[in-house]
């Protein structure tokens, strides 16, 4: 024994773990009455479950509570869901509830929690699968009582907000035995002759037996299966059933049906007069904005005076034309010039010029021209040609008047 | 004008025409032919609001299955 010393917390710690990994404690249901019903400023339900020997403390944590479809109250007998764990804290054991149901309707409860986590499962209540509501309903079926309020109530609000959707009644029962094959049986044939383009189902407020039939799996799955989107509109606010899940959108009640149903006519007018102004507002803009364009445009000179913008062309293009020609004019001057130029410079080059100033041309007698006095001797023969004529001579002297000539003559 | 639209459809083309406009990309000569348009489908809406009537049938199946409607009387079941 003395080995096995255990701390407070530790033994808590302890049996909190045997309970919470036994699978019977963590899911059960059971079956008691409220006492010392508690509700808590931060939400939590606190009360006691109690039978004639035997009492168990219990928790309600604020968003289980919220889904309460009842208000408890000590000395009623309900059915609670949850699980059994142990609080550390105090030691002590409780329930923790996850659902409650008044007791009386336990066993129709318990069916619909069944029938509920089996179709949810199943995905029936998918909103990816919901289908969309028409905007104008062209036609709206109606698949409720032909009698009682609820009938009246959904056509009373159609004919208010939105005449123009046609209402066809498929009168069913709504209650007892034979109300979900016929909700079943006006579901299908609304969708077979396609007899319109928006289904209402429900039904007014009652017992929730009265409601049975909404909770029934053979209607869910047929509005699952309606190619015509469904709304339902089943008894008072609180009352949620299986047909809502599955619908394509839950309202509150009958006329809240109709009303989700259909818009209302007077903010259908509203937004035809604002589209109206809107589209007023638009094209004045527009022209005022087209107005100051052409304005802008007919401003400039061209278009107040458009022969002004010819004639300063025509200026232009004469202004070229002159250039052109007394550029070519200039071209041809420049050219006759050079010409007499090159006329004079050739004249001035000919040898025949250079003799009439009176030059004479030596050649050897060999005929080469002869530039220099030293590449002849005294005695040799050569030959002078002049302007007019020319001479046949000796050389008598050789006189060389190049200095470095005559030193290499002299040294 | 053309084959005549449902309110839906109206409602539709009026939203496109608006925002077209809105958007100002368009010639101003089709400007003004969007807002004709539009302008009537806004005075044909409001007229088949003006002119709406409630209408309630019963439906029922007759022998041969097809569905028949009749007047609707709230007190039938």
């Amino acid at each position: 024994m003395e080995e096995n010393i255990f701390s407070v917390t530790e033994l808590n710690e302890h049996i909190k773990n045997l309970m919470d990994s036994d699978g019977a404690l963590s899911r059960l249901c059971v079956r008691g009455e409220l006492s010392n019903y508690k509700v808590y400023p931060s939400g939590h339900h606190y009360f006691t479950l109690k039978d004639k020997d035997a009492s168990l403390r219990c928790v309600m944590f604020k968003g289980a509570a919220q889904k309460l479809v009842f208000r408890p109250e000590s000395g009623m007998g309900v059915l609670c869901t949850g699980s059994v764990s142990v609080y550390p804290r105090d030691g002590a054991y409780q329930l923790y509830v996850t659902r409650m149901s008044p007791e009386g309707v336990g066993d129709l409860y318990l069916a619909y929690e069944q029938l509920k986590d089996r179709l949810q499962q199943e995905g029936l209540f998918d909103s990816s699968r919901k289908r969309p509501l028409p905007l104008y309903p062209k036609t709206i079926a109606v698949i409720t009582s032909g009698a009682g309020a609820a009938v009246r109530d959904v056509i009373r609000v159609l004919g208010k907000r939105w005449p123009m959707s046609r209402v066809l009644i498929l009168p069913v029962r709504v209650q007892g035995k034979e109300a979900p094959p016929e909700i079943v049986g006006a579901i299908r044939y609304a969708n077979r002759y396609r007899v319109a383009d928006l289904i209402i189902t429900g039904r007014g407020g009652g017992s929730i037996e009265d409601l049975w039939a909404f909770n029934d799996e053979r209607v869910a799955r047929a509005i699952y299966a309606s190619e015509i989107p469904v709304i339902s509109a089943v008894g008072h606010e609180p009352d949620v059933t299986i047909a809502d899940f599955v619908a394509d959108l839950r309202a509150a009640t009958p006329s809240n049906g109709a009303e989700l149903a259909v818009p209302d006519a007077l903010d259908v007018r509203d937004k035809l007069s604002n589209l109206q102004t809107r589209m007023e507002q638009i094209l004045l803009r527009r022209l005022r904005q087209e107005k100051q364009r052409l304005a802008q445009l007919a401003s400039r000179r061209v278009m107040e005076d458009p022969a002004a913008a010819v004639n300063r062309k025509r200026l232009a293009c004469d202004a070229l034309s002159q250039r052109l020609l007394s550029a070519s004019e200039r071209q041809l001057q420049l050219k006759r010039e050079s010409f007499v130029r090159h006329c004079a410079s050739l004249d001035a080059l000919s040898p025949l010029k250079v003799l009439s100033r009176g030059y004479s041309v030596v050649r050897s007698e060999s005929g080469e021209i002869v530039s220099s006095a030293s590449a002849l001797s005294p005695g040799e023969r050569i030959d002078v040609t002049m302007a007019r004529g020319a001479l046949s001579c000796r050389v008598e002297e050789i006189r060389v008047d190049d200095p470095e000539e005559r030193s290499a003559q002299v040294p | 004008m053309e084959e005549k639209k449902n309110f839906e459809e109206s409602m539709n083309r009026l939203e496109y025409i608006v925002r077209s406009l809105e958007r100002g990309e368009v010639p101003l000569e089709e400007s003004l032919t969007l807002f004709k348009e539009g302008a009537a489908l806004i005075a044909d809406c409001e007229k088949q609001l003006d002119e709406a009537e409630q209408v309630v049938r019963r439906l029922r199946k007759t022998e041969s299955g097809e569905p028949e409607e009749l007047p609707f009387d709230a007190e039938d079941a």
